[in-house]
């Protein structure tokens, strides 16, 4: 690893090694992974704009190795930022009532039907294209303020705590939905890709 | 005694932040008899890893 200086002292021609393709090739990543998260497409061709402005207007990049986690980085702070604003004006309440949990019989017991069955080795689905899309559409299946939180935590890769600030939520709250969001992708991967004996 | 309801409701929050000693405990002796919690907590793990690979 060389210092810190040193990498500064290499910015200028780091920089200008990255290729147009390089940074093509990044921004759409930077599009899928921003409309994921806010879920609207035109929404995320401005954020991701403005990222890639802040990051190339920048001085502070210390070296080529890092560009993509650093301007991922870039990005994760501009799509806190849209969260933020969104969340000062919910459009429906975090928590509703929804304890029709039928996953559950009255004592508490895996209701015969959903009780979670046995999915091999489902790390093969990592590989498949066919998983990625039932995946997403779980994922899109998600109630809205479900899944700002889900994906802050697993996608964005914030600590709850951190989701708690940023929403204004309860850890009790946050771990509610979270629960309800892990259960409910559960649900629908079981049902609709992960058949027993299949992997 | 603990109930699969709990147990699940345990294994989210157990990615989420460091279980109790009793919590642990008491969902590792239900593990151990419950084959469909067992498997809810293999998934558990597979969703997060899913999550970190998705584009």
């Amino acid at each position: 690893m060389s210092s810190s200086t040193d990498q500064q002292k290499h910015k200028g021609q780091e920089v200008q090694k990255i290729s147009a393709e390089q940074i093509a090739a990044m921004r759409d990543e930077m599009l899928r992974f921003t409309t994921l998260q806010l879920r609207d497409a035109v929404l995320a061709e401005d954020v991701v704009h403005d990222a890639l402005n802040a990051a190339f207007a920048s001085d502070k990049f210390t070296g080529r190795g890092d560009l993509k986690s650093w301007v991922f980085a870039i990005l994760r702070n501009k799509i806190i930022d849209v969260i933020r604003e969104r969340s000062r004006h919910p459009t429906e309440s975090y928590l509703e009532e929804d304890d029709s949990d039928d996953q559950f019989k009255k004592n508490g017991h895996w209701n015969k039907n959903h009780k979670p069955s046995n999915w091999g080795h489902p790390e093969k689905a990592l590989a498949n294209e066919q998983f990625w899309v039932v995946f997403n559409i779980c994922l899109k299946e998600l109630p809205e303020n479900t899944a700002r939180v889900f994906m802050m935590r697993e996608h964005l890769g914030l600590e709850l705590k951190e989701v708690c600030k940023e929403l204004n939520l309860s850890n009790s709250n946050a771990w509610v939905i979270m629960h309800r969001a892990r259960s409910q992708l559960r649900k629908c991967l079981e049902i609709n890709f992960m058949q027993e004996g299949v992997l | 005694m603990m109930k699969c309801k709990q147990a699940a409701k345990l294994m989210s929050q157990a990615q989420d932040r460091n279980l109790t000693f009793n919590e642990r405990i008491s969902l590792k002796f239900h593990l151990l008899m419950c084959s469909g919690c067992t498997q809810y907590n293999k998934q558990m793990d597979f969703i997060r890893k899913a999550m970190k690979q998705l584009k």
